[in-house]
């Protein structure tokens, strides 16, 4: 029994993978261009050669924090929408610690990192004391809460930060997690040392839920709020904590876009997609640690390859979007097909 | 357990990428000889996308032409690709300088920075700027003088405008599109000095929902042509003037980029467009690259005098003397007797002197 269960795990997402590649080619089949060409390119392009690895990993480090973000408010049984809003939020925050504060690299790196974490955290708890406190749907103020992201960064970075080209000022080279070695041995990628950052954050992540008695009152919370409750456990004071570090993930998610990829922040015109991107990721990982840095591998080499697919086969990189989508799609499926064969095995015992 | 399943997750899918991985390798080595035929051009759109109707069509209109006329081949001779984020600026980049092409027009100053350090690691690759000034002298930077047109179109508002009310409706408040702003209103206020102009930015270049929102105010508020320098966002402002077109009212719309005609039919409410022939720019450069004179670390200018800016061919609703007018005033800012604002401050010290 149980080992069928793990095989299940494993399946589900292989299953939806090839899935998805398969009828992603389809559909450029019926659409007139040629698949097998086009994953070859999608393929080279994730992976083929020092240049697309670099810039494959440096897509990965944001989805991975924004997954781990989505991932770990789920264990406490919450849906945070909101980590595309946390992760902007975090971003400028890092942003603006990059910019004003002058400090050695070693103080400086951590200093930006960590505001950007705060901030982030800070962004989370808001709907989880509207939900500790008024039981208000975090589904709804996280959504809500995104849009008051953009807009709040955008009208600060207008007012206070603005340099030529609708972005702020680059942050200090003390403050950047760009590093020249990593882009030379990447024939000029951007990768950045953010990487380890995610890392390190999906280590934490496992370490907090899995090893400490906060994780455990944060799952038992999420597999039965009552019961949790009845065994006196402080349910109020769990939900607030897990939106929070789960939004202190998202807004690390966004200092590696201010820290690493752009070294600075622009106006946005609409959301980056990495926040809601990490939906995708934490659903494909099974909420677990190392599922969302698979996961999160997998989704950050389809964006990057997607470029030289168009690239070279010239089918759009929209399709790629379709295809992320169809995975997400049977993943969602096989979740049903697994309740199914549950509820029969369980129904065969008793 | 969990941990093992997952380790061979990570096996079998890396092994499936790297394995896929093995089987291309850049095709077509051809490195960029003097013959002309040898010679490969491409371009990265910015995040509005190679059909937004203006700016980086524009471009890929420019670039087709080119490529035809010196019988290239689309998809190896010239090409585009579209970026999603702005995080594609930079891979896009160097995707087509890694396939050797011969020069790379990043389309819009969204791009500056991503070109500017693009250009600094590729020092062989040969790049151009559209709108924007970047260090490098291996970049070319093609701006145009979108004031002088602007002031044009500004002129004809100025004249035709029944309700002594016209309107702006921008993309994202920064240095260029005001220089779109300014330019308008002292052409209108030149003509009319009487008239009122209301202005409103989007903050979007991609949102045609909210152009057609600003529009309805405006239309609302008594506005009867609205000038729009809002790339996707100005398809609303069209929808809208439409719209009012369609149940009997007397408005239009000043289109942007392009001789945006088309985009007013049926029902024909297009008044002129500031045409900015980034097609021209395009063009231009590239032949010129293509000729062995790539104007690497200069500032390519396209104004009035270089017919880089200037009011659409298709001119049939425009009045007689506002055409003149028109004709007259374009003399005057070539010959820099009119000196056409670009800033807030500049628009001030122009209208104090009209009085």
């Amino acid at each position: 029994m149980q080992n069928k269960n793990n095989k299940m795990k494993l399946l589900v997402p292989l299953v939806s993978v090839f899935f998805g590649l398969l009828i992603g080619g389809i559909i450029m089949l019926v659409s007139g261009y040629r698949p097998i060409e086009a994953y070859a390119a999608l393929f080279e392009g994730m992976v083929g050669g020092p240049y697309y690895i670099g810039e494959t990993v440096r897509q990965m480090s944001p989805l991975i924090l924004s997954g781990l973000a989505v991932a770990f408010a789920f264990r406490t049984g919450l849906f945070n929408i909101g980590v595309e809003g946390q992760l902007l939020v975090g971003w400028l925050a890092a942003v603006y610690v990059g910019v004003f504060v002058d400090a050695p690299a070693i103080v400086h790196i951590p200093l930006a990192i960590l505001a950007a974490g705060v901030a982030g955290a800070l962004w989370g708890a808001v709907p989880g004391i509207l939900k500790a406190r008024f039981k208000v749907h975090e589904v709804i103020t996280t959504i809500m809460m995104n849009y008051i992201a953009l807009y709040s960064t955008n009208e600060i970075i207008r007012n206070y930060m603005l340099a030529p080209g609708e972005r702020t000022e680059n942050v200090k080279e003390t403050a950047s997690l760009a590093s020249p070695f990593l882009q030379s041995i990447t024939e000029y990628s951007t990768l950045h040392y953010g990487i380890i950052v995610a890392l390190i954050a999906a280590v934490i992540m496992w370490f907090l839920l899995w090893r400490t008695t906060m994780g455990y009152e944060l799952r038992a919370v999420g597999f039965n709020q009552h019961a949790s409750q009845y065994a006196g456990i402080n349910v109020s004071k769990n939900i607030v904590l897990s939106m929070a570090i789960s939004g202190a993930f998202a807004g690390i998610a966004g200092s590696m876009e201010g820290l690493g990829t752009y070294q600075y922040m622009t106006i946005n015109a609409a959301f980056t997609g990495v926040g809601f991107d990490g939906i995708a990721v934490a659903l494909l990982g099974a909420n677990s640690a190392i599922g969302v840095v698979l996961a999160a591998a997998l989704f950050g080499g389809l964006k990057i390859g997607a470029l030289n697919m168009q690239s070279i086969a010239g089918v759009p990189t929209e399709l790629v979007g379709v295809v992320i989508a169809l995975i997400i799609f049977f993943v969602a499926c096989s979740y049903i097909v697994h309740w199914l064969m549950n509820r029969v095995s369980k129904g065969g015992k008793i | 357990m969990k941990k093992k399943l997952g380790l061979v997750v990570t096996a079998m899918l890396t092994a499936g990428t790297i394995l896929a991985g093995c089987g291309n390798s850049d095709d077509g080595k051809s490195s960029g000889g003097d013959a002309k035929k040898d010679f490969k051009v491409a371009m990265v759109t910015d995040t509005g996308g190679v059909d937004d109707k203006s700016f980086n069509q524009s471009a890929w209109e420019g670039l087709t032409k080119f490529g035809k006329d010196n019988s290239l081949e689309e998809g190896k001779g010239y090409k585009y690709l579209q970026s999603t984020a702005q995080s594609d600026y930079k891979p896009n980049l160097n995707s087509l300088i890694r396939q050797k092409y011969d020069l790379v027009f990043g389309i819009g100053f969204l791009m500056g920075t991503d070109v500017e350090t693009v250009a600094k690691q590729q020092p062989d690759a040969k790049l151009a700027i559209v709108d924007m000034v970047v260090k490098g002298d291996n970049v070319a930077n093609i701006t145009f003088s979108e004031h002088e047109g602007s002031f044009l179109v500004g002129l004809i508002a100025g004249m035709q405008t029944t309700s002594n009310k016209v309107g702006f409706v921008g993309g994202v408040n920064s240095e260029l599109i005001k220089k779109f702003e300014n330019g308008f209103k002292a052409g209108v206020k030149t003509a009319n000095p009487d008239a009122e102009i209301l202005v409103q930015y989007a903050e979007d270049f991609n949102k045609a929902e909210k152009g057609q929102q600003i529009a309805n105010t405006f239309y609302e508020q008594g506005a009867d042509i609205i000038y729009h320098a809002a790339g996707g966002t100005g398809m609303g402002v069209f929808t809208e003037a439409k719209n009012r077109k369609k149940n009997g009212e007397d408005v239009w719309v000043i289109g942007v980029d392009r001789d945006q005609h088309e985009e007013g039919m049926p029902e024909n409410v297009t008044l002129t467009s500031m045409v900015k022939r980034v097609d021209q720019a395009v063009y231009e450069v590239s032949e010129q690259t293509a000729a062995g004179k790539f104007p690497g670390g200069k500032i390519v200018e396209f104004g009035l005098k270089q017919d880089g800016v200037g009011i659409a061919p298709t001119q049939e609703n425009v009045k007689e003397d506002a055409l003149k007018s028109v004709e007259d005033f374009k003399k005057k800012i070539i010959a820099g007797e009119v000196k056409v604002p670009k800033t807030d401050a500049e628009f001030e010290e122009f209208v104090k002197n009209l009085k």
